[in-house]
Parts: C-alpha cells; sequence; structure tokens
C-alpha cells in the first residue's frame, strides 16, 4: 500500500515538474518574441549565443519556442524513415544505424570480453599478468583511439564500431573476472565433490553464480556505448544520431538538435532499462 | 595388506599450513566399518574440518593416508557424499534441480524422467515433496539442509560426510531432522562420517565417537564406543541407564582433558600415541 502510494505520488510529482519546465521555457521563448524584435537585453544568453553568427535571421531561428518544438517532434515522427539522400534521412534510420553500431560493437566486446574474463577470473595467475594493461587501457577515453583506428582500419564506419566495442570491453571485461573470480567457495566445492565436468561446472555452476556480476557490467558498458556512439558519429560523420544532431546545428535547427537529444535521453532511458529487466532475471536471493 | 575388511583406514593422517607452525593435528589413526556412523568431536581450531575435507578430497594433507575399499582418497569422488555446513544449494536452482544436478552427475546416462524421479524419491525421504518447486532463499535453515542431505544421499554414496549439518538449526528443527537422518541411515545401511559439536546429536546417532583433543598438535585422544542400544530415539534416549556415564563421560572430555594431551604432544612425547578405547558405563575410564 505504502509502496504504491508512494510511487503514485512520484509520478504525480514528475508531471508537475514537466509542467514547470515547460512553463518555463514557454515564459522564456514567447517573450523575447512579444517585445521589440530588435533589441533584444532580456532575451538571456540563449539567443546571444545563437545570434553571434547571422545578425539578420537571429529572432526567427532563435531559440524554439513550445509550439516550435511540438511542430519539429511531429514532423520527424510522422516520417520517421524516409530517405532523402545522404545529409536527409528520417530520424528512424538515423536511430537504427546508431543501435546498429552500438550492437555490432557490443556483441563483438561481448565476445571477447565474457570468455576472457572468465579466463582471468579463473586463474589468478593470468589476472595478475594482465591486469596492469587493463588498468591502463582503461581509463583512455575511446575517442582517443579514433586516430588509430580511422588510420588502420582506414574506413569511418568500422572505426565507429571500434570504438564502441573498446569502451565497452572494459567493464565486461573486470566484471565478468570479478564475477568468476568470486563464486562462493561452497558451491565450488560441490561441483568437485559431484566431479561435474569443466565445461558443465563453467555453464551450470560459474555462469549462473556469476550471471549478476556480469550483467552488471554489462549495463555499464551499454550505458557508455550510447554515450560514446553520439560523440563518435559527430566526428566520423555520415549517418547516426550523432551526426543528425551535428548536422542540424550546422543548419541552425535548434528544435531539430534538442529534438535529437531528447531521443538520445529516452533510448538510452529504454536500455537501461532493459538491460535492468534482464538483470533482474538472471539474479538470485542468497 | 590386511586392510582388504576396513572400509575406511585413516593412518598417521596430519596437516600443517605453514612449514614453522606445528601441525593443526598429526599422528590421527581411525577405522571406518561399513554402516558405521562415526562422529567426531572436538573443540574450534583442532582440524575436524580439515580432516572431511581430505577424505572428501578437497584438501590434501601433509602426512600420512586415507584409504577406502582398498584405494588411497586422492581429490573428491561421487563415492563420497558431502553435506555442508552451510547448505551450500545453488541458489538460482529450484529444489529439485539442485538435487537433479547432483543425480545427472553420478548418473549421466539417464533420461531426463529417471533423474527427476529419482531425485524427488530421496526429496520424498526428508520430507521435502511439496517444496520441490521453491528456490532455497525460500526455505528455512532446516529445510535448506534437509535439501542438501537429500543431494548427499541422492547419488548413493558408499560414504556420506556430514560437516556440523545441524550448527545452525534450532534444536526442535533439528531433533527432526535428525530422527530423519537416523532413519534413513537405518535404511540404507549408511556409512556417515560426522562433525558435530553437539554432544547428545552424537550420542543419539552414532556408533562411535572421536575425541579429539585441542589444536595445534590435535589428535584422536579416546574413541568412545556408543554403549547404548541400538536404536535410540529421541524421546527417550535420556531414559537409558548409559546415558549418563556416556554423556558425563564426553563432556568431561571437552571441558576437562582435550588440553592434556595438546601439552605432551607440543613436547613431542605422543610419538605413536594410539588413542585409548572406552565404553563408558561399561568399563572404568583409567584417566
Amino acid at each position: 500500500m505504502k509502496t504504491v502510494s508512494i510511487k503514485v505520488k512520484g509520478a504525480i510529482l514528475s508531471v508537475v515538474i514537466l509542467l514547470m519546465c515547460l512553463f518555463i521555457w514557454h515564459m522564456a521563448t514567447t517573450q523575447k518574441v512579444t517585445p521589440p524584435p530588435r533589441v533584444s537585453t532580456g532575451s538571456s544568453e540563449y539567443s546571444s549565443l545563437m545570434g553571434q553568427g547571422g545578425s539578420e535571421p537571429v529572432q526567427k531561428t532563435g531559440f524554439p519556442t513550445l509550439t516550435q518544438m511540438g511542430e519539429t517532434i511531429y514532423k520527424q515522427l510522422s516520417h520517421p524513415f524516409y530517405d532523402n539522400g545522404p545529409n536527409d534521412k528520417g530520424i528512424g534510420i538515423q536511430l537504427a544505424y546508431s543501435l546498429g553500431r552500438v550492437a555490432l560493437g557490443f556483441l563483438l566486446a561481448m565476445i571477447v570480453a565474457i570468455p576472457f574474463g572468465f579466463w582471468i577470473g579463473m586463474s589468478p595467475l593470468t589476472y595478475e599478468a594482465f591486469n596492469p594493461f587493463i588498468q591502463i587501457l582503461k581509463p583512455i577515453s575511446p575517442l582517443a583511439w579514433m586516430p588509430i583506428a580511422l588510420y588502420t582500419i582506414k574506413d569511418s564506419a568500422i572505426s565507429g564500431i571500434f570504438v564502441i566495442f573498446i569502451c565497452s570491453v572494459w567493464p565486461m571485461l573486470l566484471n565478468t573476472a570479478f564475477g568468476v573470480a568470486n563464486v562462493r567457495k561452497e558451491l565450488l566445492n560441490v561441483a568437485k565433490t559431484l566431479e561435474v565436468s569443466p565445461l558443465r561446472k563453467a555453464f551450470l555452476v560459474i555462469l549462473p553464480a556469476a550471471a549478476p556480476t556480469i550483467l552488471t557490467g554489462m549495463r555499464i558498458s551499454m550505458g557508455i556505448a550510447w554515450l560514446v556512439i553520439v560523440a563518435a558519429e559527430m566526428l566520423v560523420g555520415g549517418t547516426g544520431i550523432g551526426y543528425f544532431l551535428w548536422n542540424e546545428w550546422n543548419n541552425l535547427s535548434l528544435s531539430s538538435v534538442i529534438f535529437a537529444i531528447l531521443l538520445i535521453g529516452i533510448v538510452g532511458m529504454l536500455l537501461d532499462t532493459a538491460f535492468g529487466k534482464l538483470q533482474k532475471a538472471v539474479s538470485y536471493a542468497d | 595388506m590386511q586392510i582388504e575388511n576396513t572400509f575406511l583406514k585413516v593412518s598417521n593422517l596430519s596437516k600443517s599450513y605453514k612449514a614453522d607452525a606445528p601441525p593443526v593435528f598429526e599422528g590421527i589413526d581411525f577405522e571406518i566399518e561399513k554402516g558405521e556412523f562415526v562422529c567426531i568431536i572436538g573443540h574450534s581450531g583442532c582440524g575436524k574440518t580439515t580432516i572431511l575435507n581430505v577424505l572428501a578430497g578437497l584438501e590434501e594433507a601433509s602426512g600420512g593416508d586415507a584409504i577406502m575399499l582398498g584405494k588411497r582418497i586422492q581429490g573428491p569422488s561421487l563415492e563420497r557424499g558431502v553435506v555442508f555446513q552451510g547448505h551450500a544449494l545453488m541458489p538460482w536452482m529450484t529444489v529439485l534441480q539442485n538435487v537433479a544436478f547432483a543425480v545427472k552427475s553420478k548418473y549421466p546416462d539417464w533420461s531426463k524422467e529417471q533423474i527427476t524421479e529419482h531425485s524427488k524419491k530421496y526429496l520424498a525421504m526428508v520430507g521435502l515433496v511439496n517444496a520441490e518447486n521453491k528456490k532455497p532463499s525460500e526455505l528455512s535453515g532446516g529445510m535448506k539442509q534437509r535439501v542438501g542431505i537429500a543431494r548427499a544421499f541422492a547419488i548413493e554414496p558408499k560414504m556420506l560426510l556430514l560437516d556440523e549439518p545441524f550448527g545452525a538449526l534450532d534444536a526442535l528443527t533439528r531433533g527432526v531432522i535428525q530422527d530423519e537422518l537416523l532413519k534413513i541411515c537405518k535404511e540404507t545401511n549408511q556409512t556417515v562420517f560426522m562433525i558435530t559439536h553437539d554432544v547428545d546429536e552424537a550420542i543419539l546417532l552414532s556408533d562411535k565417537i572421536m575425541l579429539m583433543s585441542n589444536g595445534p598438535n590435535a589428535r584422536i585422544a579416546e574413541i568412545v564406543v556408543n554403549t547404548l542400544p541400538k536404536g535410540r530415539k529421541r524421546a527417550n534416549l535420556h531414559h537409558d541407564a548409559m546415558y549418563y556415564p556416556m554423556r558425563n563421560h564426553l563432556v568431561d572430555f571437552l571441558v576437562n582433558r582435550s588440553k592434556d594431551l595438546q601439552v605432551r604432544g607440543a613436547k613431542g612425547e605422543l610419538d605413536g600415541y594410539k588413542p585409548v578405547i572406552v565404553l563408558p558405563g561399561v568399563d572404568v575410564v583409567v584417566a
């Protein structure tokens, strides 16, 4: 009873906060249009920031009002999959590109990190041997790899995937190793006394025991990958939500930029929720 | 060798973790016959669990041998089932899956139905038919331990090793499971080696009680033959004429005499020491 009522109360408050933010937005953007169009001292830093480039069309394309925003969202969402050439694709296509890159890079990272993490988790010696390298490689910003990736791979699309791979690999690797190394000794002893074969032990004892920790690593990796893909696509260009965002900035279409930002947030949240669900599915009460 | 008749023979077993420290225990000699229920009692730190782990094959002794059915114990084996101190059930498996996992390990060629049926039989033996689809976290401590016992019995081991299986249970639950264990062991003529801290439990369950002196330099000080007649029941145990001599002897040892050997052992006076065999209430103990 009590938890439900708190949830409902929270939801109501969330709506109130949202309405308040929208109201502030509305006030801040409409104020600027009604007073004299030229001298806009009260129009906040936004418009001055925006107005730096061209002085004439500034007032028209300044920070979007709520209605402009709504129009953009409606326009984008009503035709998400149109394709009018390289610089004009629907938001659905752009998102699909980004998600595809993330999925591919993430999958590759999984294929490498989980078996490798298993190995170093099982053997303290290999853990000690590889640990210094992992510790040095882990804190490197994934985008720092970009020049090397571009130079060696010579393909911007694959370089993007590589960057996703390199940023998702570390949390998964370390969490897998940690989870595998910390399987309760009792359970391993049970497996030993039952003379369970190594493969059966790995899949039926160690993997389920370490699964919650591994999933935590995967969740962290997915979060980082989604952060990085936007930046990587801005750098690499061509397709994807990051490129879309940058392109709309170059078009000075702030409403589209905000729309892209919103979408990045929502997709990131959905991804995280999905992994949260997965995590719950494999976790167990002790 | 004349060990053919002996089911399990342990000779001169010792264990030391550090080369410069005195061994935890040394000169451990005992035998267990088939169908015998043997308890080992001693204060913490005398190496009871280590002895059990050596018998289970989970740990290596520093010296000496453990020979079961003419074969030296090296590494774990399905011939010896272990019930661990903490229940050690796989928390992500249901009760039935936990037992079936063990059965499948022992009989890899069995069909799924066979495995399930066999597992259920042993779950029924410990009175857990209705809980087979529950996860361990949904069970009480006593029920978890029963699953552990069912799992150990289900692989039909030649010897059962129990490491203080009832230590964490309340007295009532413990009593019920003790009765069940006694019944199952009688039905299956199971050979059991069990660690306990509970003197009454030892009197109820075992045919032979080994008393260990304090560690380090722990040894088996006495082997006490249970002088209470077979077919013991928890309900009338304390009315037996032998109960008090038996109980007094065991408690006396734990309180007063368990330190003696340690002192002598540290001085190296105990080489070749053989444990005293005692029948409390029948013969008089010469201390």
